[in-house]
């Protein structure tokens, strides 16, 4: 196997993983970033609607507002310290990329622009707030850019095409990872002080999902078979406002421009559901509406779709009805949704400026992850224990700034904060410790398993069992769960895991560029994800954000203002799964209210029931 | 719906397999297929349902991250952006022209990165950070100059369908330039001289010919010509002032 030596190993070249990156060069670290693709093919380049940050640019915002926002949308579930300081530093980190070259769009006055967003409001949820700066719907495509355009600027190493596929960690001290490079086949060792994952999230364990068909979750699976319990896994987002049937995200930023979504029978159902912010209610509440709708036969044409609307006759009626001034024409949404309006022409041959986009829910974002403290270092349990150097970042990690459900704009905003976070931290850590040394055996056992699916003489194709998969992800662990679906999928997962150790064969024997091997080994990870999620899906007998059960539809604060964890435990093949419910939320926020003697009615962080 | 034939037909090689060491093409059929399907999802069930060494790169698969750019039909395009019903029920696929192949689809994209890197694609300012500590100052105007080339996905469909670039791989090539073009109009900016003195060299932006390829090869609509033309005119005037005009309609 080859060797590489550098102090920091980055896995990933999403935006996590870049920033990371930059600021770890910056602390004077040798650093790597190894990545399955090219940089500029990560996920964070679809990102479309905005990056959440209380500039005040276009109406009075404070970071407080959007901790309070953030907090309230992850449904009391979110770290209250996380949360302030993704708020907090959301500032710096887009006045930061602005200064990197990003070209946001700009008012009048020649700030960055800012447009609404589901969820955020000013002064503690009593109006929508401009806050998601944008780049047109292109956000995240430009924040990729311009990361990778200064690492390029700065020199940073990186292995493209190098997909890791192991954490090597000695006596309990991460060591670095074992990749393949793809185009060779071969296995490669980096050896380092610290390694960061930033290998983003697994929409594709679901069959309607907005994410990459490289969105297999091998960071968190990586972590998970090395002793890394995986948090708050039965909080995974889905969007409501997937292309019908294609799962492709259609941005938020619609509805925050003034887009609605209405039923077969034309009515904006939203006022029904959050009469206040109504279309910008947060994302879980929006996606159970969709359902709720579908399911009493108000789907369009009673199939399981609604619409949504952009155009600028309804969006007009709708500002005048509220009172508002504002009108808007088609240039203006030729203007401000380029890329929405480009997806629904080439995919549906619908042209929104024109007629409403048929849409549907779409598994779209993991909440839960690589637990991790705000210095991005990862924690092994409960009580915080830090795993000496190792650190997560972005979507894989969970800090948990999110709690049971994202805000808009908040992922964009986590993988900035966060990540630059993680790369100065790493900066300080390596020039404090010693090299771990390698085990003698590094990287033998992934060898070993990738022999094994290549020799494989199963009857089972990959694909088989990965659509399988993700039909059962969706049909039993999808925007609503009850304990029976929940049980049908873990005994359906097990099953596929099964026949995935013991019955699989693959077609390429080569080494080079083997997708048919990468994509078999990827299968591994996301049956192993689906199997966890469905598993902590199970024990949290509660509704909460994202995790609505009809069997328990409330939201219970006396037994579940916790995190779960799950533990792998036994090998990875026979493994089985122990998931706990004992990590306290953080309530900081809260607890300094109590502090100040604020009597209960005046307390803006304490738990409550959430109505938009 | 659902029950078109489509027959492929895919330019195929792979250096590990004697015989299959030199390109040739291979028939495919897929039954079932809808005309809204998208050519990647075909070659997904080619590759899945009957040929595991089918190989190819993909990643989001709606047009924005530039993994799976092939000849499809003899155009340019991202496979995720192609429907089957634009290109009919028989469908030829290639690898893009002028990098080398490595395996079926997938061919070397370190060539046309080394011409991206060569154009200094990067954000230059001589200029303090502002001293409030906020942004710096530009008007909507002045970021649309450079908006169109900022959409540029780097997937290489304009580069590998020039002809000037076939017949010389020193070109920098289209995309290259498109992404200098971002910065060389950017007014907050401060590295244009730089930039227009390489690309003034000779295997820079006077290697086009005009030719027109790049820009409906683009799956992201920029207007490639126009951009370049621009970059002409500025290294003739040795300046970026006066030469982009900003239309606010987007038009289609």
């Amino acid at each position: 196997m080859q060797m590489h030596q550098h102090e920091v190993i980055i896995v990933g070249a999403g935006g996590a993983g870049l920033m990371a990156a930059l600021y770890a060069s910056e602390g004077g670290a040798d650093v790597a970033v190894v990545s399955k693709l090219y940089p500029t093919r990560s996920h964070t380049g679809a990102a479309q609607g905005g990056i959440g940050a209380a500039l005040g640019n276009i109406d009075e915002d404070k970071p407080i507002y959007h901790a309070y926002d953030t907090i309230k949308g992850g449904d009391y579930l979110t770290d209250q310290n996380a949360a302030k300081v993704l708020a907090e530093e959301a500032i710096d980190a887009v006045i930061e990329l602005e200064h990197y070259g990003l070209p946001f769009d700009r008012t009048p006055e020649m700030r960055i622009s800012q447009r609404r967003f589901g969820g955020h409001t000013r002064n503690f949820g009593e109006e929508l707030v401009h806050r998601a700066c944008h780049a047109a719907d292109r956000t995240g495509h430009m924040i990729l850019q311009t990361l990778y355009q200064q690492c390029i600027k700065k020199k940073v190493n990186f292995f493209d095409e190098f997909q890791v596929v192991d954490l090597i960690v000695n006596d309990g001290k991460t060591a670095g990872v074992v990749a393949v490079d793809l185009a060779s086949g071969e296995f490669h060792i980096f050896h380092g002080k610290a390694v960061l994952f930033a290998t983003g999230g697994w929409g594709r364990c679901w069959s309607v999902t907005s994410n990459a068909h490289s969105l297999t979750g091998d960071g968190a699976a990586i972590a998970l078979r090395r002793g890394v319990p995986m948090q708050d896994m039965e909080f995974f987002q889905f969007h409501p406002t997937g292309i019908y049937r294609m799962g492709i995200l259609i941005t938020e930023g619609v509805r925050g421009e003034g887009g609605v979504l209405l039923n077969d029978k034309g009515e904006r159902f939203m006022e029904k559901y959050a009469p206040s912010v109504k279309d910008l209610a947060s994302r879980d509440v929006v996606s159970r509406a969709i359902y709720d709708e579908v399911a009493n036969g108000r789907g369009i044409n009673g199939k399981s779709y609604v619409y949504l609307d952009i155009r600028p006759k309804t969006v007009n009626h709708y500002f005048e009805q509220e009172g508002s001034d504002k009108r808007i024409d088609d240039n203006y949404v030729e203007s401000k949704l380029p890329d929405i309006l480009d997806f629904c022409r080439t995919y549906l041959g619908v042209d929104p400026v024109k007629e409403p986009m048929p849409v549907q829910p779409t598994a779209h974002y993991a909440m839960g992850g690589i637990p991790t403290n705000v210095k991005a270092e990862v924690v092994i349990d409960e009580n915080w224990t830090v795993m000496p150097g190792l650190y997560a970042a972005g979507e894989t990690a969970c800090v948990s700034a999110h709690g049971a459900n994202r805000l808009g704009t908040n992922s964009l905003v986590d993988l900035v904060v966060f990540g630059r976070r993680g790369g100065m931290e790493m900066a300080k850590y390596v020039k404090g410790v010693d090299w771990t040394p390698l085990p003698e055996d590094a990287g033998k056992e992934v060898e070993a398993e990738f022999k094994r699916i290549r020799d494989g003489k199963g009857n089972a194709k990959p694909y088989e069992l990965r659509d399988a998969m993700q039909k059962t992800m969706n049909d039993f662990v999808g925007v609503y769960r009850t304990d029976e679906t929940m049980k049908k999928a873990v005994d359906e997962l097990k099953k596929l895991r099964e026949r995935y150790y013991n019955d699989i064969s693959i077609d390429d024997q080569g080494y080079k560029f083997n997708t048919d091997l990468m994509e078999a080994w990827e299968l591994g990870c996301m049956l192993q994800l689906a199997e966890v999620t469905a598993q902590s899906a199970l024990l949290r007998t509660e509704s909460r954000g994202a995790h609505s059960r009809d069997d328990f539809p409330d939201r219970d604060d006396e037994s579940w203002m916790v995190h779960t964890l799950v533990y792998q435990t036994g090998g990875e093949q026979e493994s089985d799964y122990r998931v706990t419910a004992e990590k306290p939320v953080d309530l900081s926020l809260w607890d300094e209210e109590k502090a100040e003697g604020l009597p209960e009615d005046k307390q803006k962080f304490r738990p409550k029931k959430r109505v938009y | 719906m659902s029950d078109l034939t489509v027959k492929f037909k895919i330019r195929r090689q792979n250096p590990e397999v004697p015989g299959k060491d030199k390109p040739y093409w291979q028939e495919f059929t897929l039954t079932g297929v809808d005309p809204t399907d998208r050519v990647l999802e075909m070659l997904h069930r080619i590759k899945w349902e009957q040929d595991g060494t089918l190989s190819l790169r993909r990643s989001c698969a709606h047009g924005v991250c530039g993994s799976d750019a092939m000849r499809i039909n003899g155009v340019n395009a991202l496979a995720c952006k192609v429907l089957v019903q634009d290109v009919g029920n028989e469908i030829m696929v290639e690898p893009i022209l002028g990098l080398p192949v490595i395996k079926d689809l997938i061919v070397d994209m370190e060539p046309f990165f080394e011409h991206y890197r060569s154009v200094m694609p990067y954000f230059i300012t001589n200029d303090p950070k502002p001293a409030d500590g906020r942004e710096r100052l530009q008007t909507q105007d002045d970021k649309d100059k450079f908006d169109d080339t900022t959409k540029c996905i780097l997937c290489a469909c304009c580069t590998t369908s020039c002809p000037s670039y076939w017949a010389n791989g020193k070109y920098v090539g289209p995309a290259a330039i498109v992404q200098a073009h971002r910065f060389i109009f950017d007014t907050r900016d401060h590295g244009t001289q730089e930039r227009l003195n390489i690309l003034a060299e000779e295997n820079g932006v006077w290697r086009c010919r005009t030719i027109y390829n790049c820009t409906p090869a683009c799956p992201r609509e920029i207007q490639v010509t126009k951009a370049i033309g621009e970059v002409k005119l500025a290294i003739q005037r040795g300046k970026r002032e006066g030469i982009v005009r900003v239309v606010h309609a987007h038009q289609h």
